[in-house]
């Protein structure tokens, strides 16, 4: 603990050359894809988010949680458009069951989830939970600090989410100089491992990425829905950065809506203020006299 | 209450006098809120109420999130979901209080940059500057405790670091962070205690704001000719004031009112883009952030407490001097705190005759270059110390301290200012000339100074 404080005071205080260096040179290839929650009118797609939870429940859910999303947030407004007993059914289909220690007189045992419990967490090791995922990574940088990115395309966590599910690529030809490296070579993932012999003499990176402990989770056709919506790589891994947008954020329909109802009120009542104070302040400004 | 001679409040009623000889508080409302205000005021002089109205609604937003906050550090980020997902309406209440910091930041450097300009803080109104740094430092303590509340990765490494600038003291520094921490670590000690001052300081600054306004309502506003009401007759001073309600108030709030339109969109459309997404990630000693950056108002004097390391020529200098108990950190910080100081100390290095920055044709080139220094400073502040970036730094934050240190005390003596309107009236009747009068019912006599 005292180590981690001294080495992040040192951090702070101008040190950052190492790790600055690192950040600095750690490029990463982050696509823009088209979310339909984008923008001022921007909301969720029903459908898109129920193929995600699909792809969460096929595929992510086998080693990833969502600890902090409640089964009854699927049948609420703005999400995923369920009804209480599309959930339950999800739950026994699903045969999703936790530990609850009030259970057999105190030595607790295992019984099946109900509406206002979380989804479990991760089960392995490393695996960090999804709940926030999308709001807690940025696909987008830049330029030169600015935020400018930032401003016109998002913070890009979704993107970022798809842009690792269609990042995985062969090694490249300088990484294979070198020592063999753990893990899977990522365009999109920027706080993995990276091989010495990819980095050039001004420690700039030679290639995007870096390398991920997760195998790669999809690929083109995976997945099947149900309703025969496209299941290649860039589609499965679309649905699936939505669903994890409605996990963050559920709240985004009603919170745009309050937004859009905000702005148009206020803009109503600073027009009406305007006239006022030009009212009012016009005599005083033609000159009048007390 | 104010030196400006103008009418007061005479109860009519008999209710009205049974009260006033009891407790007098409509008079001291009737007073506060007629003030005579002068009547040249431009719309940088709205800042102040943003600021009242920023505070009041951080309180209230911020009383209700305590309400369901919990300050231990196992459930901290939990409860935060918490607010997020369960409570009715506490995601938009907490995105306002958190967007909120920003606003009252843009407000308080917008407020702080007209004073300077204006020679606001100039005698006879230093009492109201120091009371307004003292806010503006007691500001971002509680931005910073705030901060640190829900217990992500930024907050957690973000306290280390800032708790570790008192660590660079000498000889006690540890002590004294210990003593901040409660521990030899950030951990629940920490984020116990910073609850609750987070919650007790904007208290504090609500009692001083009544004391910022009642000082600056003795000496009555400056203006953007920063030339004093006239004070000889009530009638003087008539024609260059206007009440503060209406005039001021109705302008004020329209102000106000646009502001809060970017504010709700802000809040409404990108509520996490003046955030760091590391703080979507809860707390652990285990995972350093790889870049460790605060929020974008402390960037400034984080670049400039960055700027002085080991390698500068004055660190190596005083550490020489000192015998090597100042070094390049502790430098740093006091640099930090040094800038914030200068500012309070402006009343003094200032050295002009002439109040407003308006008639100060060499103050306003250094004025401006302050300004993009305060913007470059803030840029470089989040930049990686490396490169060119700490050159860039050191420039800027030697121009901070040259600016308040040299070059207020010297163009007092080599500017030769313009000569500023007599009266305010006269200003203000230059810019609205009598003869666009439509309703020209009586031609107004042309004022006689």
């Amino acid at each position: 603990m005292l180590k981690t404080l001294t080495l992040t005071t040192a951090l702070g205080l101008g040190l950052m050359v190492s790790t600055g260096a690192q950040a600095a040179g750690a490029e990463t290839y982050v696509e823009d894809f088209d979310f339909s929650f984008e923008g001022m009118f921007g909301r969720y797609d029903t459908m898109q988010l129920q193929r995600g939870m699909q792809v969460y429940t096929e595929v992510c859910a086998s080693c990833h949680g969502l600890e902090y999303v409640t089964f009854r947030s699927l049948a609420e407004d703005g999400g995923i458009g369920w009804t209480d007993d599309n959930v339950r059914d999800y739950i026994e289909f699903n045969g999703i069951e936790l530990f609850d220690n009030t259970l057999d007189d105190g030595f607790g045992d295992f019984r099946p989830a109900e509406l206002t419990d979380t989804f479990p967490g991760s089960q392995a090791e490393g695996a960090p939970d999804l709940s926030l995922m999308a709001k807690a990574r940025a696909g987008f940088h830049g330029p030169e600090g600015t935020g400018l990115n930032q401003l016109f395309y998002g913070m890009g966590g979704p993107e970022y989410i798809a842009s690792l599910m269609t990042g995985y690529a062969e090694e490249p030809e300088c990484a294979l100089e070198g020592e063999p490296m753990d893990g899977y070579y990522n365009t999109a993932f920027g706080a993995g491992g990276f091989p010495e012999s990819c980095i050039d003499e001004n420690g700039k990176h030679k290639v995007p990425g870096s390398w991920i402990g997760m195998p790669p989770p999809l690929d083109d056709g995976w997945i099947e829905y149900a309703d025969g919506s496209p299941n290649d790589l860039d589609a499965l891994s679309a649905d699936v950065a939505a669903f994890l947008m409605w996990t963050a954020e559920p709240g985004l329909n009603a919170r745009k809506q309050a937004g859009l109802t905000g702005v148009i009120f206020l803009s109503i009542l600073a027009v009406l203020l305007y006239l006022t104070n030009k009212r009012l302040w016009a005599p005083i400004k033609k000159g009048r006299d007390e | 209450m104010a030196g400006i001679p103008h009418d007061h409040y005479e109860p009519s009623t008999g209710g009205e006098k049974w009260l006033h000889k009891r407790l007098p508080v409509v008079g001291l409302m009737y007073d506060t809120l007629m003030i005579p205000t002068p009547k040249n005021l431009n719309w940088m002089w709205i800042w102040g109420i943003v600021l009242v109205f920023t505070l009041v609604l951080q309180i209230a937003t911020g009383v209700i999130l305590a309400m369901h906050y919990v300050a231990d550090t196992e459930l901290a980020f939990s409860r935060i979901e918490h607010i997020m997902r369960n409570v009715n309406g506490g995601a938009m209440i907490r995105y306002v209080h958190m967007n909120g910091a920003s606003l009252f930041f843009v407000a308080v450097y917008a407020h702080i940059f007209r004073a300077l300009y204006y020679g606001s803080y100039k005698s006879p109104r230093e009492v109201t500057w120091i009371i307004g740094i003292l806010m503006f430092v007691l500001m971002m303590g509680t931005a910073f405790m705030g901060y640190v509340l829900p217990w992500g990765q930024m907050s957690f490494h973000g306290t280390a670091v800032i708790t570790g600038l008192f660590g660079a003291i000498p000889f006690v520094g540890e002590a004294i962070q210990t003593w901040l921490l409660g521990a030899g670590a950030v951990g629940q000690p920490a984020l116990n205690r910073f609850f609750a001052l987070h919650y007790m300081l904007p208290f504090v600054l609500l009692g001083l704001t009544i004391v910022h306004v009642w000082a600056f309502h003795t000496t009555g506003n400056n203006n953007p000719t920063g030339v004093e009401v006239r004070r000889t007759s009530k009638e003087e001073a008539e024609r260059d004031t206007l009440p503060f309600w209406p005039y001021f108030v109705i302008k004020d709030l329209l102000a106000l009112v646009v502001i809060l339109i970017v504010f709700t969109a802000i809040v409404g459309f990108m509520p996490n883009y003046l955030g760091h997404p590391d703080n979507y990630i809860p707390a652990t000693a285990a995972a350093t952030p790889a870049h460790i950056v605060p929020e974008w108002y402390f960037l400034p004097f984080y670049a400039i407490l960055r700027a002085f390391d080991d390698s500068v020529w004055i660190v190596i200098l005083t550490n020489w001097l000192t015998f090597g108990i100042i070094d390049g950190k502790f430098f740093g910080v006091l640099a930090m705190f040094g800038a914030i100081a200068v500012m309070a100390l402006a009343p003094w290095l200032d050295t002009s005759s002439v109040r407003s920055g308006r008639y100060r044709p060499m103050f306003k080139w250094w004025f401006w270059l302050l300004v993009v220094d305060f913007i470059i400073l803030m840029w470089v502040g989040a930049r990686p110390a490396e490169g060119i970036y700490p050159v860039i730094s050191l420039i800027g934050a030697t121009y901070w301290f040259a600016y308040f240190l040299v070059i207020l005390p010297l163009l007092g003596v080599i500017e030769k200012p313009l000569t500023p309107p007599a009266t305010i009236e006269e200003d203000f009747a230059a810019h609205y000339p009598k003869s666009t009068g439509g309703s020209s019912s009586a031609p107004a006599a042309a004022p006689a100074e």
